[in-house]
């Protein structure tokens, strides 16, 4: 048996296959089908968390997404454990185990439930801002982290995510969102003539609504059985791709929509080679938004206690998983839906105590009592009774001149509350739409579309079930050009009529009750009229003041209550007081989902330079630079840091050094206009530097403040090699595209990046001719003169060879291409053997250069100094055109810090002197 | 994520391939010894940062590699039109608001 209250037959779950779960450790039975809310409530179980603040004994409210109490957390093992999942979303399967949140030590016994005992002027509206100020970093060091503690939703594992998660992107006509009546028959018009149609839905099966209705038929069939079949119809379309279990979560410009499907999270036994979810980025060249509607709950004192649901969960919950959410109810029904859930309740056995109208006389409460139901016309609820699960109803009398009087308390272990239905216009509202105020039903619909985008049934206000499917025909006909409409045959049913906004009225001390408007936040009416009060007038202050509808659940259920009570207090009507801003993502989104593929290794490329394999066989501790891994120094055996490098400097300054410098930029500037060009952006004239002959080039920006430097050689009247810094390679190549392609367009001149294909090899040191000259063929080594290059051949290989330091010592720079980098470091290393070479590091070479006043941008450098600042101001010429280089020039750098070479400690120990 | 069209390969491409490059027809001056500090200041930092239609650059950096200009609204993301670096500005009273296609 899967529970006692269980209905004896009916409801779309398989109650052949029952399913083991634990909740809390206890261990119950489900039904496939059940979600782990269905399955709970079927096991007489309605406490299932414990509220934010207060730590109040809280139940399942909702059967959907908008659910704000039953947050759980659902635990495969160590690493695969989410927390804050919606119970009523959660599907059941074989060995689930879910815990509870928010409570210690346990869930029936709690010790933060003081909390709600505390003086009502403890804890209201703007609490932790009043009440938590100074001294000084108290809040962050000793508050927060004491309240994150007090107040919690679930905690994320501490171990890395072992699943995978996949993206991709989809083209279509039409996206429908949502599987309701009105997006199923969208989907079926739309794909009639074989434009390509996603159909996505968030639930395991398409219907919507339809799922939980007894009485409608559609064309003769039932509302559920055409559901399924229509699904069906559709899945067999090759041009529609129907994407359950798949939440629109974000709605960007252009008709861009972003769904995250859940491809494992049903499956007792996932594969381990299956994405656990898959984010689809869609275009679409039509949206049609069949969202649906979320129900209200009614705002009375002690509205929250667990057995305290919204009407339409209880008819879910009866009618689809063939769950009774408790034995007797009470059904407070504000609008038409409560009297068929009443009736649909009574049917699957619950006994209706009676049903609660605030309207003094209506026909539907005629019809209930002809029909043998209790009806309270004229009342309210203005309390509950009870501890873990409400065990009565106060039911209170609407005086002709607005006072309540207490009336009875009627015992029962359920309360319904059916307070109208607000259209879920939020993903209409992302896509910058506007949302349009119906005073005639006081809600909010959609208004003037800014997109390819229309919204209909239920979330455009369209609650009537033969007008949803037509419009959601018509819509999906218009999208595809077609104007061919359909009319659907509908019997019986209910449509949403009336309903009731705001608090409820009551006989009580208004600031002694509580009266929950967000239930995860745990945000009361007089929370909301206490803001108001205090001076916040804006709607989007009184939400961040209040923190109503800051939740995970982002307001769905309690947002039009809020405003209601703002406008109310504010004395203003609904519209002018406006409704807070809806943002993505609609329900909460795994991060996996974002990051996809894009992790460990795949998160951002590594560049290793052709030496890495050799560096690492001899050594090297390694360094990040940008996405480069350079060898920062070479320990040999027992030698600390400072040791290693204070002794590669002194073989560089006494004997040779080799270095692995490939990191470097390289950027080939070709063209009659070439040097004209580096006139211009750089801080030295260029004309006349021959060929053959190198200098350093210092490169500012529009400011004046220097943001590269590097050697520059000219190979050829028309031909330079340029170097930048390693980091600055790609913002090089790209500020010199700017200014090529934009500034000086008249300038001849062609740009490659060529920095992955050079090997750049720095042997420094005295002794650094006789390691290379052996090599070398083609080329009079002895006669380069200091900053010159010239092109010959190393072993053999084509090389570009400087005569530069990069240290202040002699030494020459080797660039070969890249492929043959590895064999060339080789035969270098081999001649310098009988020299005493050592290879050194980055480390080693900061030191280097520091000591003679070599600057490093991006180190010496912060994008605020200027030549002058650096030391380097006898470097800029000013010209007329050169600017950004020349503007610098003519204005003389403020009398900032100065780089000045300094030497280094060559101590082995590393100390100080 | 934006679509945007680019001038030069004459098609439609995501905003994964471009990269922005600010305000577009701001004019560079060119002696730097007669501008004033104001003046200077001005080219530098100062951007008309509208609420509506801005005409700025952008850059195809993951696809031709060139630079052009678009006329984006700031309040609907809505491309207007993209052209040519190097083209005059066009007049943004004529243009519709629309998507490009």
């Amino acid at each position: 048996m899967s529970g006692a209250f269980r209905t004896p037959v009916g409801g779309r779950i398989e109650r052949g296959a029952q399913l083991r779960f634990t909740f809390d450790g206890a261990t119950y039975f489900g039904c496939a089908g059940d979600t782990l809310a269905s399955a709970l409530l079927a096991n007489g179980v309605h406490l299932v968390g414990r509220s934010f603040k207060y730590h109040r004994p809280r139940g399942i409210l909702a059967a959907g997404a908008e659910e704000p109490n039953a947050l759980v957390t659902v635990r495969r093992d160590a690493a695969r454990s989410t927390p804050n999942l919606r119970a009523t979303q959660v599907e059941l399967y074989d060995g689930l185990s879910a815990e509870s949140q928010n409570r210690w030590p346990s869930l029936a016994f709690d010790v933060g439930g003081i909390n709600d005992r505390m003086p009502s002027s403890l804890l209201s509206a703007g609490f932790y801002y009043k009440t938590f100020m100074g001294p000084g970093q108290a809040w962050a060091k000793l508050y927060e982290p004491a309240i994150r503690r007090a107040a919690g939703l679930g905690r994320a594992p501490h171990l890395p995510d072992p699943d995978h998660y996949t993206q991709r992107h989809a083209h279509c006509d039409v996206l429908i969102v949502g599987g309701g009546g009105a997006g199923l028959a969208a989907a079926l018009a739309a794909s009639e003539t074989g434009r390509r149609v996603i159909l996505c839905d968030e639930q395991s099966e398409l219907g919507g609504g339809l799922l939980s209705e007894r009485s409608a038929t559609i064309d003769g069939q039932s509302a559920s059985g055409w559901a399924t079949e229509t699904a069906a119809q559709l899945a067999a379309r090759p041009n529609v791709t129907v994407l359950p279990r798949t939440q629109a979560f974000g709605y960007y410009a252009q008709n861009f929509v972003a769904l995250g499907e859940r491809i494992t999270e049903h499956l007792a036994a996932p594969l381990h080679n299956t994405p656990r979810e898959r984010l689809w980025k869609v275009r679409a060249k039509h949206v049609i938004l069949a969202a649906g509607a979320i129900e209200r709950p009614l705002v009375f004192p002690d509205n929250d206690r667990p057995g305290i649901m919204l009407a339409s969960a209880t008819q879910t919950f009866a009618n689809r998983y063939g769950v009774k959410a408790g034995s007797r109810a009470v059904v407070f029904a504000a609008d038409a839906t409560g009297f068929a859930v009443a009736r649909d309740l009574h049917d699957n056995g619950v006994v209706i105590a009676s049903i609660i109208s605030p309207n003094p006389r209506e026909a539907l409460a005629d019809a209930a009592r002809t029909d043998g139901f209790t009806v309270h016309t004229s009342s309210v609820i203005i309390g509950s009774q009870g501890l873990r699960r409400v065990s009565g109803a106060c039911i209170g009398t609407l005086e002709a001149d607005g006072r309540v009087t207490a009336f009875a308390t009627l015992p029962c272990d359920l309360i319904a509350m059916a307070g109208g239905w607000t259209p879920n216009v939020n993903l209409a509202s992302q896509s910058r739409g506007t949302l349009r105020f119906d005073e005639a039903r006081q809600i909010f619909v959609p208004g003037v579309a800014v997109q390819a985008q229309l919204s209909v049934g239920s979330c455009n206000g369209t609650f009537e079930l033969a007008a949803a499917l037509a419009e959601g025909a018509r819509a999906g006909a218009a999208a595809i050009g077609e104007t061919a409409a359909r009319a659907f045959v509908i019997r019986g049913g209910t449509t949403a009529v009336g309903g009731m906004h705001g608090a409820v009225p009551h006989p009580f001390d208004a600031r002694k009750v509580k009266a929950f408007v967000d239930f995860q936040n745990d945000v009361t009416a007089k929370d909301i009229q206490l803001a108001v009060q205090e001076g916040f007038h804006s709607i989007e202050h009184v939400k961040r003041y209040t923190t109503s509808g800051m939740a995970t659940d982002q307001g769905k259920t309690s947002n039009m209550n809020a405003l209601a009570i703002a406008a109310e207090a504010l004395r203003r009507p609904i519209p002018q007081v406006g409704l807070t801003t809806f943002r993505a993502p609609y329900t909460p989104v795994t991060l996996g989902l974002f990051a996809g593929h894009a992790r460990g290794l795949a998160f951002d490329p590594v560049r290793q330079t052709p030496t890495h394999a050799w560096a690492a066989a001899n050594g090297a501790v390694f360094e990040d630079v940008g996405q480069w891994q350079r060898a920062r120094y070479f320990p040999r055996a027992g030698e600390t840091m400072h040791r290693a490098v204070a002794r590669e400097c002194r073989v560089v300054r006494s004997a040779v050094g080799l270095f692995d410098a490939s990191t470097l930029g390289k950027i080939e500037v070709v063209g009659p206009d070439a040097a004209e060009f580096l006139n211009r952006l750089y801080t030295n004239a260029w004309s006349k530097l021959e060929v053959g002959r190198a200098r350093y080039g210092l490169m500012l920006n529009e400011a004046g403040f220097i943001i590269d430097d590097g050697v520059i050689g000219r190979l050829a009247d028309d031909r330079f090699h340029v170097t930048t810094t390693t980091g600055g390679a790609a913002r090089v190549m790209a500020h010199m595209e700017d200014y090529v392609q934009t500034e000086f367009p008249e300038l001849k001149v062609w740009l490659t990046s060529t920095t992955e294909q050079w090997a750049t090899f720095a042997v420094q040191g005295p002794l650094a001719r006789q390691v290379v000259a052996p090599l070398i063929e083609g080329i009079d080594i002895a006669a380069m003169p200091h900053m010159s290059l010239r092109e010959g051949r190393i072993c053999g290989v084509p090389v570009r060879l400087f005569r530069v330091s990069f240290t202040g010592e002699l030494g020459f720079e080797i660039n070969v291409p890249a492929g043959f980098g590895h064999a060339i470091w080789h035969s270098l290393w081999a001649s310098g053997k009988a020299h005493g070479m050592a290879a050194y590091g980055t480390e080693a070479m900061h030191i280097l250069r520091a000591e003679k006043g070599y600057i490093i941008i991006g180190q010496d450098t912060d994008g605020t100094v200027t030549p002058d600042d650096a030391g380097l101001g006898h470097r800029s010429q000013q010209t007329r055109f050169r600017r950004p280089a020349g503007y610098a020039a003519a204005r003389p750098g403020c009398a900032g810090p100065q780089a000045v070479g300094w030497p280094a400690d060559d101590r082995p120990d590393g100390r100080a002197r | 994520m934006l679509l945007i069209h680019c001038p030069y390969c004459k098609m439609a491409r995501p905003e994964l391939e471009f990269r922005y490059g600010g305000e577009a027809h701001v004019p560079r001056g060119t002696d730097p010894a007669t501008t004033t500090d104001a003046q200077w200041a001005e080219f530098l930092y100062l951007r008309s940062n509208p609420k509506g239609l801005h005409v700025e650059r952008w850059r195809h950096t993951h696809g031709c590699g060139r630079f052009f200009n678009a006329v984006r609204n700031t309040m609907s993301d809505a491309f207007l039109t993209t052209y040519k670096a190097g083209a005059p500005k066009p007049d943004v009273t004529q243009l519709s608001d629309e998507v490009l296609p």
